[in-house]
């Protein structure tokens, strides 16, 4: 057993930080309220939403289940449309293969349109250290990309920023006016500056939504149009994915586009749902295949429903602990109940915090449009810590105090009668707030004389 | 029928007044009940802590002294469905099986089980009722705003049936307080901003107090009103339940 006193406050301390800004922290919790509360209207206007749910949720165990078939049946569809597939086993490889192709294109201008992917990868960072100029167009990844800032949303990146201070970056980054953030205005100066970024670069990176394992080809969806306005215009399009993006058949697309946005943001649908099947004429068009860590995922009984993930951000929507806590608070590409089931997938040791910020509430298991039981996977995951060692000793320590006297009913009671003793005797030590992590904001509470089972027995021992 | 009484450590200690209103309820439904002496904890704070395997010991006592009843009713969703999910007991299996399947949260008890119609319970107050999460979404004692389908509200049926009382509206009707177990202090922040703001929608909607079936939950906001001086009140379920006309 390692001692880990350093890695479980993490989450606790950074939001700890983000709450003492409670203006902002009220307004981040009712910004996100308000999507799922959108996201729960649009939901309504299907009449058989939940079977919808359980449908996505079968296709993607279907998936799961025949993964490596379908990975196949998509590259052999994909490389006769004429798209140049590359595989990559971890974030790195994936990270080469990029360089690679824009090298060999002599590119130093590229726009990237929203991937959590090459963000999972890092890829910006390693790109920008080769010398290459890397443009963000999805407006949120662009305030964040400005800010220097990962995003703290997987749908909503820049969430955690209000318009007064998208204003003050693109006053300093793209010379608006100052103190000016009327967001129509501030919108109007972005598509500019955007615009000149399209126009100027010589290769597009998206991501991918949904992969269509029976035509070899891709799906992205984004609301502002990005993802077409940089193919379009660049001579090469290289899009990067995640190898559990495969869906079947083009006929489960529509299960999946009336899912997702509703989920997302509560719109019916995204504004532009782009297919790409081949590489337009003059073009050339290159996919990149990424494991990184999802095979092994794939391989955990206990997790591998996690992979069913759309990234819709729903249940990062619905959490009342990353409403409270910011996206940031949790250290990873992936914020909040998703994010905290795959991210110690990746590396249990740094991330072992994380499936402990959570009340367990299962509200986002509810959410979940393909009905991953996040919960459920966060209670597993606190086993799985545990047993590797992952908490700190103390914790260990006080739980096997805490089981000892739970398991034995005359030390239980001796500690219980003992403990309200103290508490009634000495009220300032159960109440101090240096000591006590209960009491620093609320009040404990008060103990009576007697508990039930001294009660019990006095009026009700002859029964 | 027989029932066994399951009442939790820490309303065994903190909140005896809920376990009382508990037993005088079922017996005022004419209920045999019982409370076995011997209990103490289900063993939920090790489990969901990650320690489930230090469990052990609270499954094999908990299975122990509720042998033998037809029914174990608890008011304690938490805990009840902790009980319902995890309790398992090398050698008892039998046992483990049969409490797993027949314990029931109180409110659930009297609606499915003794389908109680009326109730002579009176208490004219302006009440706002704190759905447990591991109760709703766990137990499925009512509708949760994130599923599209039907409302229904086994407390809230029961608590209808009392004389006099108003039920306010929440503006987020199933909103997690923030309580989770070991969560209070693990992640004292977050967690105290959750029950600032439940406690706000109680007082924005004007409770005069706050009820709920999992005094978990109700210790938490109950900490919470008491540091702010507030007005409100909590108070369990069972004691409105159970409180008598006059």
């Amino acid at each position: 057993m390692s001692n880990r006193n350093t890695t479980t406050p993490d989450h606790a301390a950074a939001s700890a930080k983000f709450l003492l800004d409670q203006e902002r922290a009220n307004w981040h919790d009712q910004a996100l309220w308000f999507i799922r509360q959108k996201r729960d209207v649009t939901a309504r206007q299907i009449p058989d939403w939940e079977q919808l749910r359980n449908a996505a949720s079968q296709i993607k165990q279907n998936v799961l289940a025949n993964l490596d078939d379908y990975l196949i049946q998509f590259e052999k569809k994909a490389l006769e449309n004429g798209i140049k597939v590359h595989w990559a086993a971890d974030g790195a490889e994936h990270n080469r293969i990029v360089l690679d192709i824009i090298q060999k294109h002599g590119v130093q201008k590229l726009v990237k349109s929203k991937s959590m992917l090459t963000e999972e990868c890092h890829l910006n960072d390693f790109l920008t250290s080769n010398g290459i100029d890397v443009v963000d167009t999805d407006l949120g990844e662009r305030i964040v990309q400005l800010a220097k800032e990962p995003p703290s949303h997987i749908v909503l990146p820049s969430i955690h920023k209000r318009k007064e201070e998208v204003g003050e970056i693109f006053h300093q980054h793209l010379g608006t006016e100052k103190g000016a953030s009327d967001p129509a205005y501030l919108t109007e100066s972005a598509r500019q500056h955007l615009r000149e970024k399209f126009l100027t670069a010589d290769l597009a990176i998206t991501g991918v939504n949904f992969a269509i394992a029976e035509t070899g080809g891709l799906v992205v969806c984004t609301n502002e149009g990005n993802a077409d306005m940089g193919v379009h215009l660049a001579k090469v399009h290289i899009a990067c994915m995640g190898i559990e993006k495969i869906i079947p058949k083009a006929e489960h697309l529509g299960v999946f586009l009336r899912l997702l946005a509703r989920s997302a943001t509560g719109q019916p649908i995204t504004t532009y749902s782009s297919h790409f099947h081949k590489p337009r004429a003059g073009q050339e068009m290159h996919l990149v295949l990424v494991d990184n860590g999802r095979s092994t995922q794939l391989g955990r009984p206990h997790f591998y429903n996690s992979l069913k993930c759309i990234r819709c951000g729903a249940c990062i929507n619905t959490c009342p602990v990353y409403r409270r806590s910011g996206g940031h608070s949790y250290h990873n590409t992936i914020a909040g109940p998703i994010g905290a089931i795959l991210a110690p997938n990746a590396d249990m040791r740094k991330n072992a915090d994380l499936p402990f910020a959570s009340t367990l509430c299962g509200s986002c298991t509810n959410v979940c449009p393909v009905k991953i039981d996040i919960h459920n996977q966060l209670y597993q995951w606190r086993q799985v810590l545990v047993q590797e060692g992952h908490v700190p000793k103390s914790k260990a320590q006080g739980m096997k105090v805490m089981a000892n006297v739970l398991s034995n009913p005359r030390l239980y009671r001796v500690a219980g009668k003992s403990g309200r003793l103290m508490m009634r005797m000495m009220p300032g030590l159960a109440n101090n707030k240096a000591l006590n992590p209960w009491a620093k904001q609320r009040e404990m509470p008060q103990p009576p004389k007697e508990s039930f089972r001294d009660w019990y027995l006095k009026n009700r021992s002859e029964k | 029928m027989k029932v066994g009484l399951f009442i939790p450590c820490y309303i065994d200690q903190f909140y005896p007044q809920v376990a009382i209103a508990t037993l005088q309820l079922l017996e005022k439904l004419g209920v045999e009940v019982a409370y076995p002496l011997q209990q103490t904890c289900c063993g939920q704070p090790m489990a969901n802590s990650g320690f489930a395997s230090l469990a052990k010991g609270c499954d094999a006592l908990f299975t122990r002294n509720f042998s033998g009843y037809d029914y174990i009713v608890s008011p304690s969703g938490s805990c009840v469905l902790h009980v319902k999910e995890h309790l398992y007991a090398a050698g008892n299996e039998a046992a483990a099986t049969h409490i797993r399947n027949n314990i029931f949260e109180l409110s659930e008890f009297l609606t499915d089980v003794l389908q109680v119609t009326e109730l002579e319970a009176r208490f004219p107050h302006k009440v706002g009722f704190h759905i447990s999460c591991h109760g709703q979404r766990g137990l499925h004692l009512a509708q949760m705003s994130e599923l599209v389908a039907e409302d229904f509200s086994k407390p809230g049926y029961l608590l209808r049936l009392v004389k006099d009382i108003e039920l306010v509206e929440l503006n987020r009707k199933d909103e997690c307080c923030g309580f989770g177990g070991t969560f209070c202090v693990s992640e004292e922040a977050v967690s105290v901003k959750m029950g600032q703001d439940r406690v706000a929608d109680h007082q924005l909607n004007g409770a005069e107090y706050i009820t709920g079936g999992d005094v978990s939950c109700l210790m938490h906001l109950e900490g919470i009103l008491r540091r702010k001086n507030s007005p409100v009140k909590v108070i369990h379920m069972a004691e409105i339940l159970n409180s008598s006309y006059e």
